[in-house]
């Protein structure tokens, strides 16, 4: 077990009848894939260093049901996101952080329309506002010296025209970012969205992640950035298929900045 | 005998025009098919999305040389039409160059028609060769193959010969112009058609106005002949570019629509006051709605709107993940296929005195395979790429709520990933106990 972290859930906070400043949705991959789990706990020492007062829903948060929404099973969807609001709903939670911007992209633009209104951002953006607003410095060389370049997850950049924030956020580690021919607006696809993380894909002649991570590698990078779970496996894999997994890293952008940070 | 050609003019038109409105109404009817959808929202901003997007054709230039030569041919497009207004007033009047009276700023009118003319023929001859010659890849996908390589191609030939009737007939004119040929007036500048006059120096007065009127009257029944050809070709998105620029999506691009007949019934499963064993309500003799989509009338008018608008030009397939990396998913062909179903449902209607009378076929396996919808990431790409606002994901997404709701046909690994967001909330196997586990690890 490495340090504590500072994590309280919902349940502690309306014990102590008090209300966080903002909930953490750690998403399904955030919570059980051992990758993502590494994200969840890099984003938590940086609120914990910002000294954020926030809450997790620990063992009752579920699925939000975008998966299974893309696959097609509206059902199901709505029946997780019906018991989601319930729960947020109950708790009055107002304003939620994900690091899933799958999870940030149902939450902010579907709920709504089933009763759950909640001001979502995602933990990209969240950590620019931080840092804006004094609570988290950042401080020393960080990544001087090395070259990042951020992969644009579809359910960010081009779904929600989020673009900037991951890029700011970055550019605080000090290092030089450089940009895919594909990117922002036209950035390719890692090949996970459309519920295609939990299945083979159709017969063709090439994988998609294998595809974007060439993009990546032609910007000759020591790092690739993302900001998404689903993202960093797609890219992981696509890095072990160009034989670069020695010599390139793929990393979340709250974990390079935590890194930055000796955290 | 003199108002003979007036006569002919005005029959010309009327029949022309009358085709064209039959075709249209036609078009109405089919795009109707559709369920409906609420497109009523910020009118503001659908007028600001017609006018940038199909009016300024922002999404055009962002490949600059295809998106150049376009804004070329469609401004040649919109500016010569003005000269067709004097054509038609002609023809019907039995005026010449009725315009002539506007002066200097004739002159100047037809010398930018000229310019234009000359431009366009110069674009066309670059389309052509990109489809033709350079062979661009987007231009020969597999769902290129037959008509709609010919239609392609087609457009450009009429276009060509559109423009060169145009200039002959202006080079005509200003030779006769120059003999002093009765009603030929002085009036317009040449830029272009002067260097054609050489080749018509050695004609008589009476073979100059025999090119001259031929040209002239080429030009302008070619011109009704195109305006009916659009119904049956690719070429459509010149008039539904604006209405489908209108009513696309003004939505974040990942934010997908909720069904409400399923939140009818999520909600009714939820509600602990709610009898199961209640009777459905009285006037509840409709057939229940179906989810998802199997056919065109499964779809939303917006979205058969959006078929007849696609000008089958390859930018979405071009940039879908699935299709770079050889799956069979194309997004254009999604679009083609659904226009090119729903005009089988409309001609089916009309050889059945307007009723549909089921033929056996559907959107689904016969037109869109299985393998296309799985293969999609939903990244919109596609949507992003689309210059006029058409949304082939949307399709894409209502019929796999078919195959999952309807028929639970999903692949077997999404099923095991719902039976897991069912048993556990989460997509993968593992006990909703221990989802705060990773604190600790």
């Amino acid at each position: 077990m490495s340090e504590q972290l500072k994590v309280k859930t919902m349940q502690e906070f309306m014990a102590e009848g008090k209300q966080p400043e903002i909930l953490f949705w750690v998403g399904s991959a955030g919570s059980y894939d051992d990758r993502a789990k590494k994200i969840s706990r890099a984003f938590v020492k940086l609120l914990n260093k910002a000294d954020v007062d926030f809450a997790v829903l620990g063992t009752e948060e579920s699925s939000t049901g975008d998966v299974a929404k893309r696959a097609g099973n509206e059902f199901l969807f709505q029946m997780q996101a019906m018991m989601n609001i319930e729960l947020l709903n109950g708790y009055e939670i107002k304003r939620i952080v994900t690091c899933d911007p799958h999870s940030f992209n149902t939450l902010k633009n579907e709920y709504p329309s089933l009763g759950g209104n909640y001001d979502v951002v995602h933990h990209t953006q969240y950590l620019k506002e931080l840092i804006d607003n004094g609570r988290l410095t950042i401080t020393g060389e960080g990544y001087k010296g090395k070259r990042i370049t951020f992969h644009d997850p579809c359910y960010l950049g081009r779904a929600n025209s989020v673009f900037d924030a991951p890029r700011e956020v970055l550019s605080k580690t000090n290092a030089e970012l450089v940009e895919m021919k594909r990117h922002k607006k036209t950035a390719l696809c890692c090949g996970a969205g459309g519920a295609q993380m939990f299945k083979e894909p159709e017969k063709g002649d090439m994988d998609i992640n294998v595809l974007r991570t060439k993009d990546a590698l032609e910007t000759k990078p020591n790092i690739i950035a993302t900001g998404c779970p689903y993202c960093n496996t797609m890219m992981t894999d696509g890095i072990k298929a160009h034989e670069k997994e020695d010599s390139v890293a793929v990393m979340d952008v709250a974990e390079l900045l935590a890194n930055s940070q000796g955290l | 005998m003199e108002y003979l050609p007036n006569i002919v003019f005005a029959i010309a038109l009327i029949v022309g025009i009358g085709f064209f409105a039959r075709n249209v109404k036609k078009l109405s009817r089919n795009i109707k098919l559709g369920k409906d959808v609420d497109v009523s929202d910020n009118k503001p901003q659908r007028w600001k999305n017609m006018a940038k997007i199909a009016l300024g054709q922002t999404k055009m230039v962002v490949r600059p040389i295809a998106g150049l030569m376009h804004i070329i041919v469609y401004v040649g497009f919109i500016i010569i039409n003005i000269e067709v207004l004097e054509i038609i007033l002609d023809g019907l009047l039995g005026t010449h160059r009725l315009f002539s009276q506007l002066g200097s700023l004739y002159n100047f009118l037809i010398g930018s028609f000229e310019i234009l003319a000359l431009l366009v023929i110069v674009a066309v001859i670059v389309f052509w060769i990109r489809r033709n010659i350079i062979r661009i890849q987007r231009f020969i996908k597999p769902e290129m193959k037959g008509w709609p390589k010919t239609d392609g191609n087609m457009i450009l030939y009429i276009e060509l010969v559109l423009m060169t009737l145009f200039l002959t007939m202006n080079a005509a004119d200003f030779q006769l112009q120059q003999l002093g040929a009765d009603h030929y007036v002085e009036a317009g500048t040449f830029p272009v058609s002067q260097f054609i006059v050489p080749l018509l120096d050695s004609l008589s007065e009476s073979s100059l106005i025999l090119v001259e009127r031929s040209a002239w009257w080429l030009h302008i029944l070619g011109i009704l002949a195109f305006l009916n050809y659009l119904y049956y070709s690719k070429h459509l998105h010149i008039l539904l570019a604006f209405p489908n620029t209108y009513y696309g999506k003004l939505k974040p691009q990942g934010q997908f629509n909720n069904l409400e007949s399923v939140t009818n019934e999520v909600k009714l499963m939820m509600d602990p006051d709610a009898d199961p064993f209640a009777a459905p309500a009285e006037d509840d003799t409709a057939e229940p709605e179906k989810f998802g989509a199997s056919d065109v009338m499964d779809l939303n008018w917006v979205q058969l709107l959006n078929a007849y608008t696609c000008t089958e030009c390859g930018r979405c397939t071009s940039e879908c993940p699935a299709n770079q990396t050889g799956k069979k998913l194309s997004p254009r062909k999604i679009m083609m296929d659904t226009r090119d179903r729903l005009e089988e449902v409309g001609k089916n209607m009309d050889a059945n005195k307007g009723e549909f009378v089921p033929d056996g076929k559907q959107l689904l396996d016969d037109y869109i395979s299985r393998e296309e919808l799985w293969a999609c990431t939903t990244c919109n790409a596609c949507v992003q790429a689309c210059p006029v606002s058409i949304d082939p994901l949307s399709i894409i997404v209502e019929m796999r709520r078919y195959l999952v709701m309807e028929q639970s046909a999903a692949p077997t690994e999404l099923n095991n990933m719902m039976s897991n967001i069912e048993n556990n909330g989460a997509p993968w196997p593992y006990n909703q106990m221990d989802r705060l586990n990773w604190v600790n690890e």
